[in-house]
């Protein structure tokens, strides 16, 4: 299943910019040691450091400034300091990820390749409206809207290192940002003419242990919010109103790094850190595990209709897919079929033949998203360089998947993030945000569902695919065999 | 129409069944907590294996198992107060005389009573289980030289401990009262028993750790100041002697004795796990989702279905729960919905769907007309006291006049005149008596309780209004706030209407004897006593807003999935007044929290186990609301321009369309 051998040759440049953003120089997570001011008091710098890494973060300032506390009190915060990563290192040899600091964590567990040095760090469309929210690497979010000709920026005192964020459906003006040790809900009001909305306008949702806080996911048609945190077993549920939450502890993952809520609303997919993830039915919020992975799950995507889920493994080259029947909480795999996830894509290495030379394409899958029509599939590929490949596809009556094209940027440029922009009127338009710190429109016109037109499918690169489009357009990568 | 018999049905099937399986299982856990206790409080680190064998000993003596016995009495009576003393709609005090009304009511005093002395009979098996110095009240002294033979002394530690478990007993009891302890709320989340109790537990460790801690530092002080009165009073009463070679326990010193304190600590956090874990367990079983049929095949069952029950009014508990399947039905099951859409089988009437929408529609607009009736009185200041009896009984007649001439379009827009409430306060109603009732309460003071609210009033329009129209004032006796556990010191006419048999002709049976009210002296005075608490007259508003929730999620669910599901467009007949509704409610509940002294941001809530979601109910019902019009705009769209609505919820209707709101 050598699968992008059948793809036309990426050979265009998009030119669709609609926003540009300097890359931002600053290095976050160099930052913190060169400004740390030594001439405070031990008890400021003890009181810094336990609101910013807890019990060892103090007793490491305690143990670090011997001269200045008594020696008994030095000495026994050593001893409890060292006895703490004793036993700290048998949990982090469990769970390896532990080790890692928070701002790396939130970098290797966003959908965003190379987080900690791109310009964007998040971008989310308005659900029902045209209108979109940037997160920069400089901690602030933009919100462009074309109706209006205020582009409000959002900044908050607790809003650092933004790994991910979401409009809350149904609804206007509400943004879930998920931040370095809790969550923001804005509220944006669009019809307000500020353009630095206040703190006050956003809601902090706070947990014990729930931090750094790397995915967020509404409800499709509810007040509900989940949030993951690698460090925290739990899945948490806001009732954002209330600002109550209610914690999913299971056994085993350490930890919840990325959330996806099924359109209909009624499953979420929980990927871990360890080689397990888990779908979560929401009705009566049970969920079932899906171990024995090669890797952690780094990303999934479902389909319009709920009924499936495309997922990637960290480390394959593949896209796994799950169905699931209409009974919540019942899988086709567990109700007699093999209990097992099928490989419906492969996206290894290959060498394509271009008028301009070999190039190769392929590698390890970052993310991916499947427009809200369910008939384009975004696959964002590692390799070098990172590209984005689009598979057409078709969930009714079989699962299909057929070649479509592939998306590149400006020479030297890589996508970084993506999204398809769920209130486009002629097919599908792909954003994607791109190492430079351009956000480009990337349109796909078709016809509605039910007929694929393989004259007006395929990828942007109008002259060159429709050149030979019968012979990619027409064959097809992966059916489902309907029994 | 609904009598007594048959709401109670669900009672005597359902609420009682869940009380007795709650209670099962406190019984059960009660075994392992009691062994976790016993560990605890016989704890020693150098004699471990001593510790272990002395405490199997201890664990499957006959002693052990009377005294265990004896606790599940008391969970069994903890268990049987909870069932008797539950809400749905929590009671708020809307000011401290109020709260202290709560507390001084003679239902209340009972509750307190009953468990100062579960407390000591708790308090008495954790001395028993601990034993050594604590096992017995006496023990046999040789006093001075004097005495022939040993007698018997007061050992004061035993009743420290017990004196200790009457208080901790006591004050749950009132923390209960003003925590809202017996209020049961409802969970946006569903979750099986199993895994909400499990997510609880920890919880409930910790507040009744946290809260043993704090009723041991005040009964400490109590016990500093006041510790002689008891101890002589028993020494007087079981002809003890004070053991004079002992110190008494009412000095610093001893009373800071570690071990006594750890004992005493420990036995609190017992005491209180129990009784926690009981309620716990109560709330769960007792809140867990209903699944009412839609429409039943035989009609004997006809009073079960949703439709029937959904408009009952007692007990509230029913209401809570069909609101709440209906909630579910509406977003959850398809299969139910068709039912909803259904026509009836000879005829082809939507009676379904008109009732559940009828009624849903009714408790929104009563929400609306709640909402402006307290504005109004905080616009004016809250002037309307003693002429508002007066203007009841014009406003009544006035609206008597207006629901002849006013079609059903209007009857949707509040009329404030007709319904300002004349709400009691639970301390007037409690302990002052019938009398004194409506002319010296504030209208600060949103009384849901209270008999005498607009129902009574609106009762009499009742006959004129079109019986079939979805309008508010038609299932008015209904409404919920009327109904609600409790006691009633108003009449007994009021009464057995309110249990649930409305008068077959409601004819103008005017309220009894407004003008004869005259505020008194103790009245005024009370009056003046009364500072309001602000927002306590907000949350007041909002205490059983949870029924609005479910309402305008099923509404909202219902009207979306009629889009593609309604095959008969019954639906569509009533969505200009389920928008101007919903619109009118967003309008009212906007203007309410721009009222300066609501604050726009739910607080954070402490760790106890007194439930605050009331407290935040009002937030959850902002955005439901907001959320349910957008659910409707965004599922027709456009098609929303050929309902017919003024041309101001026109407007307004665009915002939402155009998500600008």
């Amino acid at each position: 299943m050598c699968s992008l051998a059948l793809f036309p040759p990426p050979l265009y440049s998009m030119n669709n910019v609609v926003c540009s953003l300097k890359p931002h120089s600053r290095q976050e997570s160099s930052s913190k040691s060169a400004f740390r001011d030594h001439c405070e008091t031990l008890y400021t710098r003890s009181a810094g450091a336990w609101r910013d890494a807890g019990l060892s973060g103090l007793l490491n300032e305690i143990a670090n400034s011997s001269a200045e506390v008594p020696k008994w009190l030095g000495v026994s915060s050593s001893c409890v300091l060292a006895l703490l990563r004793w036993v700290s290192s048998f949990h982090s040899s469990l769970f390896p990820h532990l080790t890692l600091s928070s701002e790396e964590m939130t970098a290797e567990f966003s959908q965003v390749l190379d987080w900690s040095d791109c310009a964007v760090r998040g971008f989310a469309w308005h659900p029902h409206t045209q209108k979109c929210a940037v997160a920069l690497s400089d901690d602030s979010i933009k919100i462009y809207n074309p109706k209006s000709a205020t582009t409000p920026t959002l900044k908050h005192r607790l809003q650092r290192s933004v790994a991910a964020l979401q409009w809350k459906p149904l609804c206007a003006s509400a943004l879930a940002v998920a931040c370095h040790n809790c969550l923001l809900v804005w509220h944006v009001d669009p019809t307000s003419l500020s353009t630095r909305p206040s703190s006050g306008c956003a809601q902090v949702l706070s947990h014990p242990g729930h931090s750094p806080v790397t995915s967020v996911a509404w409800s499709p048609n509810g007040p509900l919010l989940v949030s993951a945190s690698p460090r925290d077993t739990a899945l948490l549920v806001w009732d954002v109103a209330v600002e109550s939450c209610v914690p999913l502890h299971r056994v085993g993952g350490g930890g919840v790094t990325y959330l996806s809520w099924s359109p209909d609303g009624s499953r979420v997919l929980a990927a871990t850190p360890s080689s397990l993830f888990r779908v979560w039915e929401t009705r009566m919020w049970t969920c079932e595990r899906w171990p024995s992975l090669k890797g952690r799950c780094q990303s999934g995507c479902w389909s319009p209709d709920g009924s499936r889920l495309l997922f990637t493994v960290q480390g394959e080259t593949v896209i796994y897919a799950l169905t699931f029947t209409d009974n919540p909480g019942v899988p086709l795999m567990m109700s007699g079929g093999p209990k097992a996830a099928t490989v419906v894509a492969d996206l290894s290495e290959t060498t394509l033949n271009t008028p301009d030379g070999d190039i190769m394409v392929g590698g390890e899958i970052q993310s991916l998203a499947w427009d809200p029509r369910g008939e384009r599939l975004a696959v964002h590929v590692k390799g070098r360089p990172a590209m984005i490949a689009v598979f057409k596809t078709q969930i009714s009556p079989a699962f299909k998947l057929l070649p479509c094209g592939f998306v590149q940027g400006e020479a030297g440029t890589e996508p970084r993030l993506m999204q398809f922009n769920p209130n486009y009127q002629h097919g599908a338009q792909l954003t994607v945000c791109w190492s430079n710190g351009k956000i480009t429109h990337v349109p796909f016109c078709f016809m509605s569902a039910g007929n694929p037109q393989p004259g007006l499918g395929g990828s942007p690169s109008f002259p060159l695919t429709q050149g030979r489009p019968a012979d990619y357009n027409n064959q097809t990568l992966y059916t489902e065999l309907i029994s | 129409m609904f009598s007594s018999d048959q709401s109670c049905w669900f009672v005597r099937k359902v609420i009682c069944w869940r009380a007795v399986a709650s209670m099962a299982w406190s019984v059960l856990l009660l075994l392992p907590t009691t062994a976790l206790f016993v560990l605890l409080s016989r704890f020693s680190l150098f004699h471990p294996i001593l510790w272990m064998s002395e405490c199997l000993s201890l664990l499957t003596s006959a002693s052990a198992i009377f005294s265990f016995i004896l606790l599940c009495g008391v969970v069994l009576m903890v268990g049987f107060f909870n069932l008797e003393y539950y809400t749905v709609v929590p009671s708020i005090a809307c000011s401290k005389i109020a709260l202290l009304g709560q507390v001084l009511h003679p239902r209340q005093f009972v509750h307190s009573l009953v468990h100062c002395i579960m407390g000591v009979v708790v308090a008495w098996c954790c001395a028993f289980t601990i034993g050594g110095r604590y096992r017995s009240l006496g023990h046999p002294c040789t006093q001075d030289e004097s005495s022939s033979g040993p007698e018997m002394c007061l050992n004061e530690y035993h009743l420290v401990l017990l004196l200790a478990g009457a208080f901790i007993g006591y004050s749950h009891s009132l923390v209960g009262v003003v925590y809202n302890m017996n209020y049961v709320s409802f969970h946006t989340m569903q979750q099986y028993k199993y895994l909400r109790f499990k997510g609880a537990l920890p919880l409930v460790v910790k507040a009744s750790a946290v809260q043993a801690l704090y009723c041991l530092r005040s009964f400490l002080l109590l016990y500093f100041f006041m510790g002689y009165a008891p101890r002589a009073w028993i020494c007087k009463t079981l002809d003890l002697s004070i053991n004079s070679s002992i110190h008494s326990l009412d000095s610093v010193s001893s009373l800071l004795d570690l071990s006594l304190l750890y004992h005493l600590w420990i036995s609190g956090t017992f005491l209180l796990l129990t009784w926690y874990i009981t309620v716990l367990l109560f709330r769960i079983f007792v809140t867990e989702v209903y699944s009412f049929p839609v429409q039943s095949t035989f009609t004997e069952d006809a009073h079960q279905c949703l439709p029937k029950v959904i408009t009952g009014t007692q007990p509230m508990i029913l209401k809570f729960l069909a609101l709440q399947d209906l909630a579910l039905l509406s977003q959850h099951s398809p299969s139910r919905r068709l039912e909803v859409f259904s026509l009836s089988q000879p005829g082809g009437h939507p009676h379904i769907w008109t009732a559940l929408s009828k009624e849903c529609l009714s408790l929104l607009s009563d929400l609306t007309e709640r909402l402006v009736a307290h504005h109004d009185t905080v616009a004016t200041n809250g002037r309307a006291k003693s002429q508002s009896t007066g203007s009841n009984k014009r406003s009544t007649t006035s609206s008597e006049g207006s629901v002849t001439s006013v079609g059903m379009e209007d009857m949707k827009t509040p009329r404030p005149s007709a319904l300002i409430r004349t709400p009691g306060s639970v301390f007037l109603r409690s302990s002052v008596g019938a009398g004194l009732r409506t002319p010296l309460t504030t209208p600060f003071t949103p009384d849901l309780d209270s008999p005498f609210s607009s129902p009574a009033l609106r009762r009499l329009t009742g006959p004129l209004e079109p019986q079939g129209a979805l309008s508010p004032g038609f299932s008015s006796i209904q409404s919920p706030h009327v109904m609600r556990r409790g006691p009633k010191l108003w009449s007994a006419s009021t009464d057995s209407q309110l249990n649930g048999s409305p008068p077959p002709s409601p004819g103008p049976a005017p309220s009894p004897s407004q003008a004869q009210l005259k505020p008194s002296f103790l009245v005024t005075f009370l009056q003046n006593r009364k500072d309001q608490l602000p927002e306590a007259s907000s949350q007041a508003l909002f205490a059983d807003s949870q029924v609005h929730i479910w309402a305008l999620q099923g509404l909202s669910h219902l009207v979306a999935a009629s889009f593609s599901e309604d095959q008969y467009g019954i639906v569509q007949t009533t969505l200009p007044t389920i928008l101007s509704t919903l619109l009118l409610l967003q309008e009212a509940v906007d203007r309410h929290f721009k009222l300066p002294h609501t604050s726009s941001k739910p607080g954070h809530c402490s760790c106890s186990m007194g439930d605050d979601s009331y407290k935040t109910l009002r937030f959850a019902l902002r955005s439901t609301l907001k959320t349910a019009v957008y659910r409707i705009t965004a599922t027709f769209g456009g098609h929303l321009h050929a309902v017919q609505m003024s041309a101001e919820h026109r407007k307004r209707l665009q915002h939402f369309l155009e998500y600008k709101e």
